[in-house]
């Protein structure tokens, strides 16, 4: 057989029937996520046509996007303040169990951020497909995992048949060599990628990542580099599985056990492009030249090296968009004021994010004017932090620590930026109102958020003083 | 689903580049558990000031606007969030499609799969229809072509299976479920 690619590999052994010139593949789905936000729709169409969930042992379900961060809200000493959002999770715990789908519901151990607990659970594992009513489904790529976002419509796909209709994507390598300079992180890497190929760039594709940088990175930096694919416009993002992948696996819930481990891990090996496969396109990036990155537009791709100007001049967007972040043309983001900061999200909500950030943050304030909002990616992470003390360094600096959950980085659960206000945001969009009507977010990481919160500026995290 | 074959009308033009699903759907309209009535919010924050008016100038408040079917965009529309409530707006405000020089992914495939017909036509074409708004066209899906108003036919590409189902009014569902003795077998090869 001639060489081929990760994607090709993982399409291949799902192909129910493969396409043709008039239809597309029908691709078997082996782990289906779902949340409450965009199943409702999905579990009424089953509903009208009388269907069951085909495979309940493949589908999980949690609610992050509209529960509340605030633990009273959350756990029902008062009412949720949404009452839409309210009827939302009321409605996806009715689903759950007139349909016998695993839920993991305010109060459950597991729950949090689709996204970060399939990963934690083990139930992401090389070599599956995964979908979600999501966009950042793209997450699960990390694991070598061919994961994407789909809309409500093939959610109802998935639920009825456990497959979905798709055309083959394009294959793109994004090639990263060189270790990483001192105080650049995961997030800036995949702001620059991102920079580099423009958030069109791809559209249509699979990214595969690879190179000395991304097998040098920990899992929970190559979820932070997948979980942004979409920005870039492709649906998925890959990363080919190897030791660090499997070490982080080893014994998790959802994961095999004994003997399963030994053959799933012999057959995980496989699961990597051969020598001589070919790409359909392929871009090449220089790590030991990047610098920690931010975001000064309203997409993700709108972004410069903290210590570098935006631009003097662009199109009829670009000034739109600067006209909208309240920001010059030709200015340095150093400096900017800055009234809300937020750490967290599927992006970089993650165990290692809050200590990076906790780390930064011992022995400092938050600045006055400034909310900063911490938010754990799940349930799991939040008790993990509590038991290294990290809350307490939060909280003793002056932030806001919060339940698990997506939170600020949509809004949609009432967790908002005020109109017109600035926060450094570790999520992973920065459109037009995005963090609330009016708010304006500059993406970051987290060492570069917790700068942001003690000085109530952009700052330089690498010469915080 | 209603079976369509050719869509004749004006174009409404929103010029932006990279117009994506947050701007064509809010988060905070998205906690509904229906479908229907999210036209009404479909460009929310772009359509009304802060008090709930409409914004003077922006092309959906415009008369000439109403009861237009056809939405020319900037390149790039439907990037970002998965959310299918940005077609279901759509669809609900009274468009059946969608033209730009670039359309993502995911908003492509959800647009199909609700009767709003995505047109990816070539950057001259594109310049064109920006410049015009209002231009009566007629996109024909049969034909797969679009009809400027001097005549000119113009081709676009469209995935050959969501074409025949929007042709028929044939549903996506429907034929995945046909599609079960397939699924099983597959199933029982591989031991999923």
């Amino acid at each position: 057989m001639s060489a081929t690619t990760l994607f090709e590999k993982i399409w291949r052994a799902h192909e129910v029937v493969a396409e043709t010139a008039d239809t597309p593949a029908i691709l078997y789905i082996d782990l289906h996520l779902t949340h409450e936000v965009t199943s409702p729709q999905a579990y009424s169409m089953l509903r009208e046509r009388g269907l069951p969930v085909r495979r309940t042992d493949r589908t999980l379900a949690t609610m992050d996007h509209s529960t509340p961060t605030d633990a009273d809200q959350l756990f029902g000493r008062i009412p949720i303040k949404l009452e839409s959002a309210a009827k939302q999770v009321t409605q996806l715990e009715k689903n759950c169990a007139e349909f016998g789908v695993e839920l993991f519901a305010v109060g459950s151990p597991n729950r949090g951020i689709v996204h970060v607990i399939g990963p934690e659970l083990g139930a992401t594992q090389p070599g599956k497909t995964i979908v979600c009513g999501d966009s950042h489904t793209s997450t699960h790529g990390a694991f070598g995992a061919l994961a994407f976002g789909i809309g409500t419509t093939e959610v109802g796909h998935v639920l009825a048949t456990q497959c979905l209709l798709q055309r083959k994507p394009k294959t793109l390598a994004v090639n990263v060599e060189g270790e990483l300079p001192a105080g650049v992180t995961a997030k800036d890497l995949v702001l620059a990628i991102i920079r580099q190929l423009g958030v069109s760039g791809g559209t249509g594709s699979v990214i595969e990542y690879r190179g000395s940088t991304i097998r040098a990175l920990s899992m929970d930096e190559r979820m932070t580099v997948c979980n942004m694919s979409i920005e870039a416009g492709a649906r998925a993002g890959l990363i080919a599985p190897d030791e660090t992948t499997f070490a982080y696996l080893k014994d998790r819930p959802r994961a095999p056990q004994g003997a399963d481990w030994d053959a799933a891990v012999a057959r995980w090996r496989a699961l990597v492009t051969d020598d001589g496969a070919v790409f359909d396109r392929e871009i090449h990036i220089d790590a030991t030249t990047l610098s920690p990155m931010i975001t000064y537009g309203t997409h993700p791709g709108m972004s410069v090296a903290i210590d570098e100007s935006i631009p003097s001049d662009g199109d009829a967007v670009y000034h739109k968009a600067l006209a909208y972040m309240g920001l010059t043309p030709g200015q340095s983001m150093l400096g900017h004021p800055v009234q809300y900061v937020f750490l967290g999200s599927c992006t970089n909500g993650r165990l290692s994010d809050l200590e990076a950030a906790a780390s930064l943050l011992e022995g400092r304030t938050v600045a006055p004017g400034v909310q900063f909002l911490v938010v754990p990616g799940s349930d799991a992470i939040k008790r993990a932090a509590e038991a290294k003390g990290l809350d307490r360094i939060f909280k003793a600096a002056g932030a806001d620590w919060r339940e698990a959950g997506c939170s600020m980085c949509l809004g949609m659960n009432g967790d908002l930026v005020s109109k017109g206000a600035t926060c450094v945001s570790t999520s992973n969009r920065n459109f037009e109102g995005r963090q609330g009507v009016g708010s304006r977010t500059l993406l970051a990481s987290p060492a570069t958020a917790v700068a942001a919160a003690v000085t109530g500026r952009v700052t330089d995290a690498r010469h915080l003083v | 689903m209603d079976p369509i074959r050719t869509i004749r009308s004006r174009t409404v033009v929103i010029p932006s580049t990279n117009i994506d699903t947050d701007q064509l759907m809010p988060a905070r309209f998205l906690t509904t558990t229906t479908r229907e009535g999210l036209g009404q919010h479909l460009f929310a924050d772009w359509r009304y000031d802060a008090s709930g008016q409409p914004v003077a100038d922006f092309p959906l408040n415009q008369p000439e606007a109403q009861g237009c079917q056809i939405l020319v965009a900037g390149r790039n529309i439907g990037c970002g969030s998965s959310r299918e409530h940005a077609p279901w707006g759509l669809y609900d405000y009274g468009f059946r499609a969608v033209i730009s020089n670039e359309i993502a992914d995911i908003f492509r495939n959800n647009s199909l799969k609700n009767g709003l017909v995505p047109v990816v036509v070539d950057d001259a074409t594109h310049a064109w229809l920006l410049a015009h708004p209002g231009a009566e066209i007629t996109v024909d899906l049969e034909a797969r072509t679009l009809t400027l108003p001097d005549g000119a036919s113009v081709p676009f590409p469209i995935e050959s299976f969501a074409r025949y189902c929007l042709l028929n009014g044939v549903d996506e569902t429907g034929y995945l479920l046909s599609k079960i003795p397939a699924i099983e077998a597959y199933e029982a090869r591989v031991g999923a």
